[in-house]
């Protein structure tokens, strides 16, 4: 029997969810990490006792944390337990940790200023990961964004890391600007049919492709409107919440935007609004149904300024029909008081027969839907407000 | 024998119980007792100074003999009693928030 696996990363700790393909009883291992600011954990498709887990902290900076056994132990790559702890040269090992933006004449981009808060000019500087996306066919290649945004990839397992610079330095990064939580690469899309195509999606700057596995890259925002920024319609300056792809349909992709949500079925080159009857197109989260590409599901929040659900009621919306007709979700979730806020990374499904989708909240819930989104449970109540949460189908 | 005392996150990073005693050639200064730190506890470099310039990360601090030590040069000597050993060099993780 399948089993499935959720990796929670919370402000204060991991903790990984384990159950039966059943999905009703559920094993709760953590915190691991306990204290640190757990960003994002991602299994690798190709290996999934392959791990790798984000840990930050203001004090401290980046920890990149890896497991080979499904989350039961976890080291830094770069020094594995009982290794040598110097190169045979004598010079200390550690630089799983070291994000440093690729400026070399051979493969880096200038280091420049993109647009601050107050609408001057502010230099990058490296602050932390925010996601990182295992290869679909690789587990040591792991891609991760940053915040201040930029694109690294790894091959080696975690264990050193290399920018991507021509999308910080595709040109139009003067004008990116940080949403309220930082300037972070959020997102990042893999598409399964094409090694060579990959999307990001950075806040506030945008959605960009690239069709040459990273190399190069072009903004891909083209039908959305903003109007906080002084051109609604400009290329780049759009606070991208989330991007979503089934895999069988990858030219098809769907955004949950700042206010509104949006679709595109031709990889990005165009966009167009299917918000439709939705109580308010504000929110963070956006995902598609494992077997279903055109059921897509969000949770609205009130709004820029009220990060809470409409009315107090905790709603997932599910449309079956790619967008525009929206049903609202209730059964199991509370329906009164609610005002907590469900963050950009923190929804995911699994792969199961009856798909089931998941996700966490700023109050410390992760909740459960076994079948596609009908009834829902509480996994757990009272963890640290959750950051993230990924699934994984186990055989 | 130098002694370094690390907040706990890093204690636990570091897989150590307690403070960390280190061998330091030459002159004892902040510059020396970090290299000697981080070549012995490679897990903790970047979390203490940046990777790429060396700085102090910001919310850190520096403390010895009852001092902040925090914003003296880097290669400027330490009191005499870390470097005997009999005082321990203090890095502080800033209390923030509230």
């Amino acid at each position: 029997m399948s089993k499935i696996r959720v990796l929670v990363g919370t402000k204060k700790g991991a903790f990984i969810l384990a159950s039966d393909g059943k999905r009703e009883r559920w094993d709760i291992r953590g915190p691991h990490f306990a204290g640190w600011e757990i960003y994002h954990m991602k299994g690798s498709p190709s290996d999934p006792n392959r791990l790798y887990a984000s840990q930050t902290s203001s004090w401290f900076g980046q920890i990149i944390q890896r497991s080979d056994d499904g989350g039961k132990t976890w080291h830094q790559p770069g020094t594995p337990p009982g290794e040598p702890t110097t190169t045979p040269e004598g010079l200390p090992k550690g630089e799983s940790n070291k994000f440093v933006y690729d400026t070399s004449p051979e493969t880096g981009k200038p280091l420049t200023t993109h647009q601050f808060y107050d609408g001057t000019q502010h230099p990058w500087e490296f602050k932390r990961v925010w996601h990182l996306e295992a290869s679909l066919t690789d587990p040591d290649t792991v891609y991760a964004g940053v915040e201040d945004a930029a694109l690294f990839r790894s091959t080696d397992g975690g264990r050193t890391w290399q920018e991507l610079a021509g999308l910080r330095g595709h040109g139009t990064g003067r004008q990116w600007s940080p949403g309220a939580g930082g300037m972070a690469l959020h997102t990042i899309l893999l598409d399964p049919s094409n090694h060579k195509r990959m999307f990001v999606a950075i806040s506030a700057a945008g959605t960009f492709r690239s069709d040459d596995a990273g190399k190069s890259w072009k903004p891909i925002n083209r039908g959305l409107r903003s109007e906080y920024i002084p051109d609604p319609n400009a290329e780049v300056g759009h606070c991208v919440h989330r991007i979503a792809m089934h895999g069988s349909r990858p030219n098809v992709l769907f955004m949950q935007k700042h206010w509104d949500v949006m679709r595109s079925d031709n990889a990005g080159e165009s966009w167009h609004e299917v918000s439709g009857n939705l109580p308010t197109d504000f929110g963070f989260v956006i995902d598609v149904h494992a077997h279903e590409p055109e059921t897509i599901y969000v949770i609205p929040i009130k709004s820029d300024g009220e990060h809470f659900p409409p009315e107090g009621k905790l709603r997932v919306y599910r449309s079956c029909t790619g967008g525009n007709e929206w049903e609202a979700l209730t059964k199991g979730l509370p329906q009164s008081n609610c005002y907590v806020n469900v963050l950009r990374d923190a929804m995911a499904v699994d792969a199961l027969d009856k798909c089931g989708v998941y996700f966490g909240t700023t109050g410390g819930q992760v909740y459960c839907s076994p079948d596609a989104g009908d009834n829902w449970s509480p996994i757990v109540r009272d963890l640290p407000a959750v950051l993230s949460v990924e699934v994984q189908t186990l055989a | 024998m130098i002694r370094v005392v690390l907040p706990q996150h890093l204690r636990t990073l570091a897989r150590v119980d307690g403070d960390v005693e280190l061998e330091v050639a030459g002159p004892v200064t902040q510059r020396a007792i970090l290299d000697a730190l981080e070549a012995r506890y490679p897990m903790l470099r970047g979390t203490i100074r940046d990777h790429l310039t060396g700085q102090r990360r910001p919310f850190l601090r520096f403390f010895a003999c009852e001092q902040d030590l925090s914003l003296d040069p880097p290669d400027a000597p330490l009191p005499d009693a870390v470097a005997s050993g009999s005082e321990p060099f203090f890095i502080i993780g800033a209390i923030a928030g509230g």
